[in-house]
């Protein structure tokens, strides 16, 4: 880990993620390594850990976090939040921060192209010629109607992102 | 027993195999399903880039389900998860449903936060019960030996699901596993995450995480892993061939949707269980079973 200049720290970083749903608990953590050595994703990866991740953003470490790849490395299995002993509860704050990268326009590619889809279908996977072979085996027809999935993302300022990814195709 | 089935987006088009077996098992079981067209993806991938988004996506189809007065069964343990963490949220966090009405009333619709939604493997073992699963089997699957994968969303996060099962020592899948008369085994790894969620972001990852649980039940000598998700099945067969190439091993190994193997026990004909549409054939398991078991003497 590279030496951490004081001049960088930006306290209010953890003042966000504890208004954000799922971040509330981060000041609880007591730093016992619980998390990692339960994490999946930690076990092959040395870069994703999450009780580092949260000692990063308790001592505001808001761009290194933001920006890393990590951010969007939690596979969400909830392994780490049923154990934690300071109820601590970690997949959400994942999730949180997660949110609040997109937040200040940072978006994994990956989940940019999974909003396009679901814009343009109104669901991950785009049904077409489906059917035909859904009705081939006697399964029920499925309806494709994104049009009240993409007032709600544009509600939500998501179908920006999605459609930026949608006219880039 | 009634309930609106909840497909979200990866089973209607990536899982036939799951909703034909999983359709067919109702029948047999004399459980009603219904349809209703409107359903969307349920905000799951949603909710990493805005979790009220998300949450209102899924409180649109529960306020549907809620209109015809059903309570909600789904086939992947992601929608499972999102759709009742949406209900967990709104009961935790007041004034959380009211917002959400007042963006509801454009489709004419309102929650009021009653639907129950339980995944398909947990209704079968909860409501319908394993006793009266038993009196159904026609074809006990003795010859058979098969590994249970709960996946991460069917019993975490336990506050939401009323601590229906121990995730640290999870039991009712196994139950499922065993009432149809196969044996289910124990095996290491049997907890573990098969990384579906990252595979877009850092492949190696996920396809390691895959490879991990693919290891041990290979080693348990498995005539095939049971899956109730969707996505842990798009890792553990749609790209066990990837996973066989990166890591230049051989598995082989047949992938099962719970209710494909509990529909052959209920005496369902293969081809009404969606055998067909396994990418890795499970030949070896169907031959196991098709000689008729040896009357005791
Ligand atoms: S398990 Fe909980 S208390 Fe322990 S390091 Fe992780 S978050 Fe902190
Ligand atoms: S939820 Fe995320 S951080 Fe927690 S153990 Fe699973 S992958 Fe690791
Ligand atoms: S969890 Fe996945 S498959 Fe299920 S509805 Fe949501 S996005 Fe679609
Ligand atoms: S095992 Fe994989 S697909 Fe299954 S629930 Fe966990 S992350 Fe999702």
């Amino acid at each position: 880990m590279e030496v951490i200049q004081a001049e960088l720290l930006d306290p209010s970083f953890v003042e966000e993620v504890k208004n954000t749903p799922g971040g509330e608990p981060i000041t609880k953590c007591f730093a016992c390594g619980t998390c990692s050595v339960s994490c999946p994703v930690r076990e092959f990866d040395e870069e994703f850990n999450p009780r580092k991740i949260i000692h990063m953003v308790l001592l505001g470490m808001r761009d290194r976090v933001l920006n890393s790849e990590f951010v969007w490395l939690c596979s969400g299995c909830v392994s780490c939040q049923e154990r934690c002993p300071q109820d601590v509860t970690i997949t959400e704050l994942m999730m949180a921060l997660k949110n609040i990268a997109v937040k200040h326009g940072i978006v994994h590619k990956a989940f940019e192209l999974q909003a396009g889809e679901i814009y343009k279908f109104g669901r991950l996977f785009e049904v077409g010629d489906l059917n035909k072979r859904r009705e081939k085996i006697n399964l029920p027809s499925i309806l494709e109607d994104p049009k009240p999935i993409r007032e709600i993302l544009d509600d939500f300022g998501v179908g920006e992102i999605a459609r930026r990814v949608i006219e880039q195709d | 027993m009634k309930f609106a089935l909840f497909l979200g987006c990866t089973v209607p088009t990536r899982g036939l195999n799951y909703e034909l077996s999983a359709r067919n098992v109702a029948e047999k079981l004399g459980i009603e399903l219904v349809d209703i067209l409107e359903f969307t993806c349920c905000g799951f991938p949603i909710r990493s880039l805005n979790q009220d988004a998300g949450f209102l996506m899924a409180a649109r189809n529960l306020a549907m389900a809620e209109k015809q007065g059903l309570n909600v069964v789904t086939l992947c343990s992601a929608c499972t998860e999102t759709l009742q963490e949406a209900n967990y949220h709104f009961i935790h966090n007041p004034g959380t449903l009211d917002d959400t009405n007042q963006k509801l009333v454009k489709y004419n619709l309102e929650y009021k936060g009653t639907v129950i939604v339980k995944h398909f493997a947990r209704m079968l073992h909860e409501d319908y019960g394993i006793d009266n699963i038993k009196e159904k089997v026609v074809r006990p699957l003795e010859e058979i030996q098969v590994a249970a994968h709960y996946g991460c969303h069917y019993t975490k996060p336990t506050k939401i699901y009323d601590n229906y099962d121990d995730p640290e020592n999870p039991h009712s899948l196994d139950e499922l596993i065993e009432v149809t008369g196969a044996k289910s085994l124990f095996y290491r790894e049997k907890d573990k995450c098969c990384g579906g969620a990252i595979l877009g972001i850092r492949e190696i990852d996920a396809l390691h995480m895959s490879k991990a649980k693919l290891d041990a039940v290979i080693e348990a000598k498995a005539d095939a892993l049971i899956s109730i998700c969707p996505f842990c099945s798009v890792m553990y067969e749609g790209n066990q061939k990837r996973i066989e190439k990166e890591f230049e091993v051989t598995y082989k190994l047949p992938i099962l949707y719970y209710p494909q193997l509990l529909g052959l026990a209920l005496g369902i004909e293969p081809i009404d269980l969606g055998f067909k549409l396994n990418r890795i054939k499970a030949k070896a398991l169907l031959e196991k079973l098709e000689s008729e078991p040896e009357p005791v003497t």
